[in-house]
């Protein structure tokens, strides 16, 4: 499989990443080859194996469904570009 | 006072104990020699203040009889790591002025322990990479060269600054996480020991995530008692990571100096890549004879789907790279930058902030991920992934107790000699390694040799899942048999 300069552009629109035009030649090129690359596994036959979901065998540790952290809003808003009394402030979203 | 910069930890142990120097003072010349060897570009940040004052805490604790297992120990921190009220980056410019307000489990444990802050160190963007020349801060320069040649080498990626400080003398020790091969490869490119444990041995809570199913904390040390030593303060269970494993801690010190007799140890034959400089090759061999000299016996084993690991590889970690990195919107933490609209904030946010490989890689998972495409590229990956994890499997129960290989194709390359021109060029440096991500097992490498132009080259020892100390234990034997390397100060 091989991707051409319009899912490239599409790649990027869902990867939120702003490509510019003379960007998409090479990025073009670039993703082939890693495509190409991995097309080999094509050859493998998976036949009744199970996709891996977990590399070290063991069931998901649950805890009680209850608050044990919080009260933090400094600390989560500390980092953040831009923010008014501890929301996180965003470019207009709806006119 | 130079020398206690030559110091491995458990000397320095011993001899902060005697009270033959104190934690202020092996703090201060590691600060000195960091100073002289910032044309490495080992350390993205030094904390110097930070070092003292622990440095300060931990000979009061000594006074007091009071010590921690790493009382007092100066280590590197790879910039990977959350560390509170330190600047973290991940080397990436969209994390720029980064500051965490808590502090990552792995390198809690370590202060828990008495251990003491240099600074953070030099890291692929976001750990892609194998060479440190991603880096947003710049490349990191490997303290070794060819003999009689200037060209700068490369330390290896992606923990190349931790390596790079290790071997250079400007930390005890330094802390690593390992996706593909990020601490073994720069490990084996500087001459030094680094592990990765088996998935699960170290928490991943607070480490900046790249590729969750594959990513593990590890230590990087000059030799492989230090790496036991940082390994049994950086393991252990963390209800914050629900992948880390229930489990207690062994003292994998004791397993180091253990007798190997009677151990099985599996060479794979799929693992004598063609093409493999003869000089590897020998390594190898040498390698399998002196664990045969120390009573350990030699099994040629198959792991079939090895040539599939690395492109099965390149599937499930951009897979994850992309949804791992889809957090950096410019909105909670990072750099912005302002578009027309929020997606436009967005996609400017990110081209700027990302450098090309994560790009490249975001763009690749973005796409294997994407509806049409999923089943045949990241379930297929997924199913081979299991494969590639059977095979081991089936070795280990056949009775093999850890496999030996080459930790790397190559010894370390000039900066700027790989990748310029197909990026499938750097990532075929991991195929030794990537195969025990995949797996989710413990893998070593010991430093066991120098190529013709005298750069270290690297032997890869991989264990059963959970059974490090094993590998500290044949580690042990190759370190005695082959010896410890050192770079020529050339930069100080």
């Amino acid at each position: 499989m091989s991707v051409d300069a319009a899912t490239v552009r599409r790649i990027a629109h869902l990867a939120r990443i702003a490509v510019a035009d003379q960007e998409v030649e090479h990025l073009r090129g670039e993703i082939n080859s890693i495509l190409a690359f991995v097309e080999q596994l094509q050859e493998v036959d998976v036949t009744g194996v199970e996709p891996m979901t977990s590399v070290t065998p063991m069931a998901m540790k649950k805890r009680t469904d209850a608050v044990t952290d919080g009260g933090d809003a400094d600390a989560v808003t500390k980092n953040a570009p831009a923010t008014e009394d501890h929301f996180f402030l965003v470019p207009k979203v709806v006119e | 006072m130079t020398e206690l910069t030559s110091l491995t930890i458990a000397d320095a142990r011993a001899g902060l104990r005697a009270k033959k120097f104190s934690a202020a003072e092996l703090a201060n010349v590691h600060l000195l020699a960091m100073e002289k060897a910032r044309t490495l570009n080992a350390y993205v940040l030094e904390t110097p203040e930070r070092a003292h004052a622990m440095a300060k805490a931990s000979d009061a604790r000594i006074a007091r009889g009071d010590a921690g297992p790493l009382e007092g120990i100066p280590l590197a921190i790879k910039d990977m790591f959350c560390t509170e009220g330190v600047r973290t980056t991940a080397c990436s410019h969209i994390l720029d002025n980064f500051v965490p307000t808590y502090e990552s489990t792995v390198s809690a444990n370590l202060w828990r322990d008495g251990a003491v802050m240099l600074g953070k160190t030099n890291n692929d963007e976001f750990a892609m990479g194998s060479s440190n020349e991603t880096s947003f801060l710049g490349n990191v320069t490997s303290p070794w060269r060819r003999q009689g040649s200037n060209t700068p080498i490369v330390p290896g990626g992606s923990s190349g600054g931790s390596a790079a400080a290790v071997s250079a003398h400007l930390a005890l020790g330094a802390t690593g996480t390992d996706t593909g091969g990020s601490i073994r490869q720069p490990a084996a490119f500087t001459g030094i020991v680094g592990l990765k444990p088996t998935y699960g041995r170290c928490s991943r809570w607070g480490i900046v995530a790249f590729a969750s199913s594959l990513d593990q904390a590890g230590p990087f040390a000059r030799t492989v008692r230090d790496a036991a030593i940082l390994t049994c303060s950086m393991a252990g269970h963390d209800p914050k990571d629900t992948t880390s494993v229930d489990q207690p801690v062994p003292d994998y010190e004791a397993a180091v100096g253990k007798s190997v007799k009677g151990m099985r140890i599996g060479i794979p034959k799929e693992y004598r890549v063609a093409g493999m400089p003869p000089e590897i090759e020998k390594l190898w061999e040498q390698g399998a004879a002196w664990l045969k000299a120390a009573g350990a016996e030699l099994v040629e084993v198959s792991l079939p789907h090895t040539k599939y690991a690395l492109p099965a590889y390149y599937i499930v970690n951009p897979a994850e790279a992309s949804s791992n990195l889809a957090r950096y919107d410019g909105v909670r933490y990072g750099l912005r930058v302002p578009g027309r609209d929020i997606a436009g904030m967005y996609e400017k946010t990110r081209a700027e902030g990302f450098g090309k490989e994560v790009r490249r890689r975001i763009m690749i998972g973005t796409y294997v991920l994407s509806a049409g495409y999923y089943d045949a590229y990241y379930v297929r990956a997924q199913k081979v992934r299991t494969l590639i994890k059977k095979d081991f499997e089936d070795c280990f129960a056949a009775g093999i107790h850890a496999m030996l290989t080459p930790a790397t194709p190559s010894a370390a390359f000039g900066i700027g000699e790989k990748g310029g021109a197909d990026p499938i060029e750097m990532y075929l440096n991991d195929v030794f390694t990537v195969t025990v991500n995949m797996a989710g097992l413990p893998g070593i490498a010991v430093p066991a040799g120098l190529d013709t132009q005298g750069l270290p080259l690297g032997l890869q020892l991989i264990g059963r899942p959970f059974d490090e100390e094993t590998l500290f234990s044949l580690g042990q034997v190759i370190e005695d048999t082959a010896g410890r390397f050192k770079p020529q100060s050339w930069w100080a």
